[in-house]
């Protein structure tokens, strides 16, 4: 126990120590993008910045999912040294922004136009109580199926637009000799799976009834049931060696010809490019078995803390402007594999992948289908959301849990998690 | 220095030091060691038993992101009873406890009893047993992650020699992946319990022995009814190093398994880390530290109880 005390501590002091160093017309952003393609792309935002005088004080803090992130940054709030942009998202910016912790950005919004620039969809999210509170980055899309066409050429197989059809697939090309789905057996890694495969069973409605409002009848149904069978039979798709690994090196197995595909968001598509492939050509991507009018929905924002410091705001707000510029939103997205946040962007120069990506987005906000990604953060709070991953990694390592064990205890999650 | 102390000592007379203490520095002598130690006295009531205090506050709370203080009574102590996954983690304390335990001390006692039969080489043998001691539990669980996954380690090796049938897949396998990491603990802390009981070896008197040996008993009988109950006090000391190395585990858990599959090997301290650090729940974080405290606590205090009674028969 004294180790936690320990790295808290440590952590705090940390805090501390940078916070001091930081200067007035400077930004201190706290984000997670340390991947090789994500890296690159944070970098964009760095040179746009200093190229207007603003100085940009790197805190990266690496860990795929931002969870170790949130612990340095919760650490820096409580000894009240928040940096000054931090990447949180979903429904995490309005629980910050009921702790009265993030400035507001109407300034900028109100001269930049932000209201008629941003879908609705994605400014609900922006804002708190009326009011904005962070910029958003990109939009990823969690439902793609990555592929290597080489391994399916091999097995004889199509891209699967089905979950039946991608069984089969499966099959074939472990019979040729490769691994199906390439995955890490991670949590999250799981619940990204999970969704995608309650949404290209079960539909839209069901994934927003289940998984966005918790809806109990929803959760401990029989179309859960059927999704929660689904997803078990996945796990015939993938390797014995896959216990906790990181989700890029799932990737390298589609890239390397080791694996056949991977459900995973277009955050994926950053290390394809990384290793200097051409989508629709090396690779292959298309929307996850079942789920072409469906687009889940992972929003990477910049969340703004209060500061006092006129020259702090200044270079804040000029941080806020420049992300939605469509200079760094072509630049940062092209390099990122996501879609830019607005919607008005040429996008000649994005890849197969990211025009369907954007079609889709549009497409899917005017017909419906289009809903937030539990397993990444933006449907449910943190709480309900790690007591879904629970059941979820649970019920797939577990061979002998029965699925409709697992859909009653869903229901108990989403009761038990609130307080 | 160091020559010039003793010499000072030898020159001045008993009678002379004695008389010169109790005149000029009589006050600052005393107060001088409780000065020094001020700070850190300081620092640790704060730090580790303030620190110890608010974590108790908090679990009496509704806390969820950052600390609150809306009062909830035992409500958060009632969550964490209701919880599946802290069962888990408990049971799994339990297991990897006990086995841990157990296992380092049988093979450490066999191994310093092996190393004691006065063989060649026992200092070069006797560094390689220690050496897993001086690496952390964050290089043993990458060390033995990669040995044990089923595609990279110990068991495509084995089939690569020819034996397409062997198995060795806990890592994977839910039920079993706790075994591995009582496996990697041990390797690890093993050398350290022999190094423990050599010492303790090396103390006994020969004579016992060799009364023993003139009394005709055999050599397992000699170390099974002689020495091994001199042993006690080492018995004792590596029992409770051990356990809470055990209780405190969690980079090795981090480092190997990540607490999975699933969430199969999760240790009362993951448990925590994870709730009151990545979902918000610093309420339901800090009930489960504070019953983990209890659980160091009930070891530490028949401990204590113990050391003091012995002293003070000493």
């Amino acid at each position: 126990m004294s180790t936690f005390k320990k790295t808290t501590l440590a952590l705090a002091l940390a805090g501390a120590t940078l916070a001091t160093t930081a200067q007035a017309n400077e930004v201190e952003v706290l984000h997670w993008w340390t991947s090789g393609g994500e890296a690159r792309a944070a970098n964009v935002l760095k040179e746009l910045m200093e190229a207007e005088g603003y100085g940009w004080q790197d805190f990266a803090v690496a860990g795929g999912g931002g969870e170790t992130a949130m612990t340095v940054l919760k650490s820096r709030a409580m000894s009240g040294n928040p940096p000054s942009a931090a990447q949180i998202k979903g429904p995490e910016i309005q629980e910050w922004g009921e702790l009265g912790l993030l400035g507001d950005l109407n300034g900028v919004a109100e001269v930049e136009g932000w209201d008629e620039l941003l879908p609705e969809v994605v400014a609900d999210i922006m804002r708190h109580d009326g009011q904005y509170v962070a910029v958003p980055v990109n939009v990823h899309r969690v439902n793609w199926l990555w592929a290597n066409p080489e391994v399916l050429e091999a097995a004889g197989v199509e891209m699967p637009t089905s979950l039946d059809e991608l069984f089969e697939a499966g099959e074939a090309i472990r019979e040729a000799g490769f691994v199906p789905l390439a995955h890490g057996g991670q949590a999250w890694q799981d619940a990204t799976v999970f969704e995608s495969v309650v949404l290209g069973g079960q539909g839209s409605e069901f994934y927003q009834q289940a998984l966005v409002e918790l809806d109990p009848e929803a959760l401990g149904g029989e179309q859960m049931v059927a999704a929660l069978e689904d997803f078990k039979r996945m796990r015939e798709l993938m390797d014995e060696g896959m216990s906790g690994r990181d989700w890029n090196v799932a990737t390298a197995m589609v890239i390397e010809g080791v694996a056949g595909f991977q459900l995973m968001g277009d955050w994926a598509k950053g290390e394809f490019t990384a290793a200097g492939l051409t989508a629709g050509e090396d690779y292959l991507c298309a929307a996850a078995p079942g789920t072409e009018d469906a687009f889940t929905f992972n929003i990477d924002s910049l969340a703004m803390f209060r500061v006092t410091d006129d020259e702090e705001r200044e270079a804040q707000e000029a941080l806020a402007r420049l992300v939605l510029e469509p200079t760094f939103q072509e630049a940062f997205n092209l390099a990122k594999g996501s879609i830019p946040a607005r919607p008005d962007l040429d996008m000649s120069e994005f890849d197969s992948c990211a025009q369907q990506s954007l079609a889709d987005f549009q497409r899917t906000a005017e017909e419906g289908g289009l809903v937030p990604s539990m397993a990444h953060g933006m449907a449910v709070r943190a709480d309900v959301q790690g007591a879904i991953f629970d059941v979820v990694t649970n019920y797939f390592n577990d061979a002998d849990m029965p699925a409709e064990e697992a859909a009653e205890r869903m229901v108990s999650a989403a009761e038990a998690a609130s307080f | 220095m160091r020559d010039s102390l003793p010499m000072k000592n030898t020159s001045a007379t008993p009678l002379g030091a004695g008389a010169k203490r109790s005149t000029s520095s009589g006050g600052l002598q005393a107060w001088l060691p409780r000065l020094v130690l001020a700070p850190s006295v300081a620092i640790s009531l704060f730090f580790v038993y303030g620190f110890m205090l608010w974590t108790f506050v908090l679990s009496l709370t509704s806390s969820r992101m950052l600390p609150s203080y809306d009062f909830v009574g035992f409500g958060q102590y009632a969550r964490l009873m209701a919880n599946e996954r802290w069962w888990v983690a408990s049971t799994n304390l339990m297991i990897f406890g006990v086995l841990f335990v157990v296992v380092c001390l049988v093979i450490g006692s066999l191994l310093a009893i092996l190393l004691d039969q006065k063989i060649r080489q026992e200092g070069a043998l006797r560094t390689i047993y220690l050496y897993p001691m001086a690496l952390s539990f964050i290089v043993t669980g990458v060390v033995w992650k990669w040995l044990l996954n089923p595609q990279l380690g110990i068991q495509a090796m084995v089939q690569s020699w020819g034996f397409e049938s062997f198995r060795f897949d806990w890592i994977v396998d839910p039920d079993m992946a706790i075994y591995t990491l009582v496996i990697a603990a041990v390797w690890q802390a093993s050398g350290f319990v022999m190094a423990l009981f050599l010492a303790g070896l090396r103390g006994i008197d020969d004579s016992i022995i060799k009364a023993a040996q003139l009394d005709g008993a055999s050599l397992p009988r000699i170390y099974w009814r002689v020495v091994m109950p001199c042993l006690r006090p080492v018995v004792f000391s590596a029992v409770m190093i051990l356990a809470h190395i055990a209780i405190k585990s969690f980079d090795l858990v981090v480092a190997l398994t990540g607490g999975g599959p699933g969430y199969a090997t999760d240790l009362p301290a993951t448990f925590m880390y994870a709730h009151a650090f990545t979902r918000a729940q610093i309420g339901l974080g800090s009930a489960s530290a504070m019953l983990m405290l209890g659980g160091v606590l009930a070891i530490l205090i028949p401990y204590l109880y113990s050391e003091l009674r012995s002293r003070k028969h000493g």
